[in-house]
């Protein structure tokens, strides 16, 4: 796949809660609040999973949102990155023996950036986006 | 016609499509910076949407199960390409219109509502509901804004008439006579009202916050443009960019086609640039007031609320500065006042 850098300088976002309990959402608009201005590197909030290049996931994937989150993941047009947020994202959190759990999230989709927190400061989540930027830069110098 | 006539016209065509696409995303570069300045942040460089529309040509093109593929291919085209064609029957700085000689005011007004068609098609050619929705929408803004657009071209275009200036309608007549030069105090008044209701219809013709109802990424995720992606999605992006650009073309030749060069004696090889950057700076400012200032203070109405607002409220200041123009026209012709 070829990439160019304007890839890494228009990250369009599309945020999906597969069973979050409201948490992390709150950091995420925080991060996206005049404070932080991600917008300062062109990442932008859509509201269509077909115009976005990263998909956002938050909570630990219950029953129910597994197939959603299987469409909503095939929905997204390639090159495409998933970052996921928050503890109960990574490893089920306190949620981790729930009968009810589908997840964590890399057990149903591909996973490219992990940010831990219980939620996670908007610090740690534009951390994740330079992580993810230099994970497509390393895409884009041909590694895979 | 000879065939260095049509080629002179190709090329000059060409050259404008180019100035089109590239002055589009500039102005909105510039549209989202300011937007950004005014909420107390950085906000991306002037740059970014070309930035936006360089990633987008590289993403996937996705045709939806449901879609009907060549309509669903065919709508940004014409988008697009309809949106740049207007801007050949437009002034541009000291550049006459191109195709002036085969199209006037009224036929702009008509080629004005090919884009936001091609987009309708391209909604319900989508097979998504929320794109139908955002379809059905933009059709009821485009009916609710056409009224108010018309009264302003037919109340300009009337005045200069009865000015005594032949064929009125042409923009070549327009740009060459402002109006506030032929008017008196009355219908002064009457042209700023008229002004008024032409920058309320930007933000609708231009989907703009807070007549943004078809996209409505909120509510509607996108709207129209929700099963678009890649280069499908950069060719509606381009063509929102072209539009802006027409539009302030628009309102630049009807109530500001001062040039650079008229005002100040300079060289001729130096007019041409200088009254480009002159009309880049005019549609800065005028789109700064009709778009970028009413979307950063407003929030979303409601569809029925867009209607009632174009139909009743705006249609009757269009029709009182008409009837000011009007009266101003026949005080001018009785010697009440001068002109």
């Amino acid at each position: 796949m070829k990439l160019n850098a304007s890839f890494n300088r228009s990250l369009w976002v599309y945020h999906f809660n597969s069973g979050s309990c409201n948490g992390c959402e709150i950091e995420i608009v925080a991060a996206i609040t005049p404070r932080y201005d991600p917008e300062r590197f062109g990442i932008k909030l859509v509201g269509s999973p077909r115009h976005a290049d990263v998909m956002l996931v938050t909570g630990p994937v219950v029953h129910k949102m597994k197939d959603r989150l299987l469409r909503v993941y095939a929905q997204m047009a390639d090159p495409k990155l998933v970052m996921c947020i928050g503890t109960c994202g990574i490893s089920g959190g306190v949620f981790y023996d729930s009968y009810n759990l589908e997840g964590p999230v890399d057990e149903v989709i591909p996973v490219d950036v992990y940010i831990p927190g219980c939620p996670p400061r908007p610090e740690a989540i534009i951390h994740g986006v330079v992580k993810a930027l230099q994970k497509l830069e390393r895409i884009q110098g041909g590694e895979q | 016609m000879t065939l260095l006539g049509i080629a002179t016209m190709g090329m000059w065509c060409i050259l404008l499509s180019l100035f089109a696409l590239a002055g589009g995303l500039f102005l909105l570069g510039v549209d989202r910076k300011l937007a950004a300045h005014m909420q107390a942040r950085i906000g991306p460089p002037i740059r970014q949407p070309f930035i936006d529309v360089a990633k987008l040509l590289q993403k996937e093109n996705i045709v939806p199960a449901n879609a009907i593929p060549c309509l669903f291919h065919l709508a940004p085209v014409i988008a697009l390409v309809s949106s740049i064609v207007v801007l050949f029957y437009l002034p541009v700085g000291s550049i006459l219109p191109v195709l002036g000689v085969y199209g006037d005011l009224v036929l702009v007004m008509y080629l004005l509502a090919v884009p936001a068609l091609a987009m309708v098609a391209g909604g319900f050619a989508s097979g998504s509901p929320y794109a139908t929705v955002g379809a059905q929408r933009e059709m009821v803004t485009m009916i609710a804004y056409e009224f108010p657009l018309a009264i302003v071209v037919i109340g300009v275009a009337w005045r200069l008439g009865a000015a005594g200036l032949p064929l009125p309608f042409t923009l070549g007549t327009i740009a060459a006579n402002p109006i506030w030069t032929l008017v008196g105090p009355v219908g002064f008044i009457g042209a700023l009202l008229l002004l008024l209701v032409l920058a309320v219809v930007t933000p609708a013709e231009l989907s703009r916050i807070p007549f943004d109802t078809q996209e409505a990424e909120t509510e509607l995720a996108g709207g129209l443009l929700v099963e678009y992606s890649g280069r499908n999605l950069a060719m509606f992006y381009l063509a929102q960019g072209v539009k802006t650009l027409v539009f302030a073309a628009v309102i630049i030749a009807i109530f500001f086609p001062w040039n650079l060069s008229g005002l100040l004696a300079m060289p001729p090889w130096l007019a041409w640039p200088a009254d480009l950057l002159f009309f880049l700076v005019k549609s800065i400012l005028v789109l700064f007031f009709a778009v970028t200032l009413v979307r950063v203070g407003m929030a979303r109405f409601r569809i029925n609320q867009v209607v009632s607002l174009y139909w009743v409220y705006l249609s009757v200041i269009g029709f009182l500065g008409l009837i000011l123009l009007m009266a101003d026209a026949s005080l001018v012709t009785l010697g009440v006042v001068g002109a």
